[in-house]
């Protein structure tokens, strides 16, 4: 621990909802200590109001996602050596670009929602294949789909991207990223589909390639890539006469 | 505090493609009216070039001529991540964009007559 | 924006690319020693290469500058819709019919 780090955290809290305010709360530091650490120990110990969301704690589910001094990122895998201001303050607010219901939950419906509406969902054949399919692990395509397919929703890419709060249409990176996973599985059979639901109003096309959702990924998943990827074969195939 | 996605490269990557943009769609429909001077003879342009001689003018023009070399370096970024997959480390490129408008600048300001 | 505008942005952005590389080269050799009229329209005078370079440049400008202008009104004002549209729609013919205006006065002249 550096001999400077102050003693005292000061925590700046949300409260409310779409309207609401900051809370300040004091909370001491602890070795090793984790931004989820300090948020459960204020709703223990100090306010049994505060509403948030955690379930695995150690890094694989990403509901403990929020904004932490600016920035979304899982609460559990952020040491509060790491993200506090050299002063020991962290300010906590729920993902941006999500509905708030309360404090630090946010309402994942719409998030959802869009990747639905981007078709994020395998189309089965619709006659049964005599036999199972061999997708060879090696092969381009399914490189392609393996490098993005750890996605497990946890919305700190929607909450990054400045398109998704500049146009309320914009399917954003993770459904994007999703509907490219699919778009390279040679088993699918809804690729016509899929191609016209990320081709639409508020489709891959609206990506102005910030680059946000990359750098904040915990998965360390690339959905600015696998956007371009769909922008290349929605090009080819718009060039070939498909569908608009 | 600014929210970290504006302090991404790629953010003020995309803000300056932007922004150089506006600059040049502005200044297009007067570029072209100044050129059709030319309609009524060498004379006309002449004029109009004459009053473009003051040093507040030759600075707007380099710094034209630097808002298309960034529009198009930064456009060439996005061709390329789009179109030939380049997975590029941003502020890299960002930087060698920089040096390639500040050449471009330069190159005006050293031949302006 | 929807696909056939993102396809037009992508191809005339391609056709810029390469516009305005020469472009650029060009300014730069033409100011040294002073910018005149007389040098201008020397090089552009009854030239048809210079004339269908700078014509394709200018549909390739009215086609990208428009679209992306449509997408910054989109996305940071509150103004969207088909009003926009045929705002932009009469800006790119303007555009164009300004652009080739100027590319046959520097060819007749």
């Amino acid at each position: 621990m550096r001999t400077s780090e102050t003693e005292m955290l000061a925590v700046e809290v949300w409260r409310g909802a779409a309207t609401g305010t900051f809370q300040s709360f004091t909370v001491p530091r602890r070795q090793n200590q984790t931004v989820l650490d300090v948020v459960t120990e204020i709703q223990r110990d100090q306010d049994a109001t505060l509403s948030y969301r955690f379930a695995c704690r150690v890094g694989m589910c990403g509901s403990c996602a929020m904004v932490v001094n600016g920035r979304p990122r899982w609460t559990c895998r952020t040491r509060v050596s790491e993200a506090a201001t050299p002063e020991g303050a962290l300010r906590l607010e729920p993902l941006r670009n999500f509905t708030v219901v309360k404090d630090l939950a946010v309402d994942m419906v719409q998030f959802f929602d869009k990747w639905r509406d981007a078709h994020g969902h395998f189309e089965p054949a619709a006659q049964r294949p005599a036999d199972f399919a061999v997708v060879p692990p090696a092969t381009p395509a399914r490189q392609a789909a393996d490098a993005a397919i750890e996605c497990i929703g946890c919305g700190v890419c929607y909450s990054a991207c400045d398109v998704v709060a500049w146009d309320k249409d914009y399917l954003g990176p993770a459904a994007l990223n999703r509907a490219w996973t699919l778009v390279n599985d040679v088993r699918d059979a809804g690729q016509d589909a899929r191609l016209a639901a990320v081709a639409g109003d508020g489709g891959c096309q609206c990506c102005h390639t910030h680059m946000s959702c990359t750098s904040f990924c915990p998965k360390a998943i690339a959905p600015t890539y696998s956007i371009a990827g769909l922008k290349r074969a929605l090009f080819w195939h718009m060039l070939k006469g498909g569908a608009r | 505090m600014m929210r970290a996605s504006h302090k991404q490269p790629g953010f003020l990557a995309a803000l300056l493609h932007r922004l150089s943009g506006v600059a040049l769609a502005i200044f297009l429909p007067l570029h072209f009216l100044a050129l059709a001077t030319a309609l009524n003879g060498a004379g006309a342009l002449d004029s109009f070039l004459a009053i473009t001689h003051t040093p507040l003018v030759k600075a707007s023009e380099c710094l034209l001529v630097a808002a298309l070399a960034t529009h198009m370096t930064l456009g060439l970024r996005i061709l390329a991540i789009e179109f030939l997959d380049i997975r590029e480390r941003t502020a890299a490129m960002l930087t060698g964009c920089a040096a390639a408008v500040c050449a471009v600048g330069l190159a005006f300001l050293l031949n302006v007559g | 924006m929807t696909p056939v505008l993102f396809i037009a942005q992508r191809v005339s952005a391609m056709v810029l690319a390469l516009a305005v590389a020469v472009h650029l080269a060009t300014i730069l050799y033409a100011i040294r020693g002073g910018l005149t009229a007389g040098e201008i329209l020397a090089r552009t005078h009854h030239n048809i290469g210079f004339f269908l370079f700078y014509a394709i440049f200018v549909v390739a400008v009215a086609t990208h500058a428009p679209i992306g202008l449509r997408n910054i009104m989109r996305e940071w004002t509150l103004w969207r819709g088909p009003v926009l549209d045929v705002v932009l729609a009469v800006f790119a013919v303007a555009l164009l019919v300004l652009g080739m205006r100027a590319v046959i006065a520097v060819y007749v002249a």
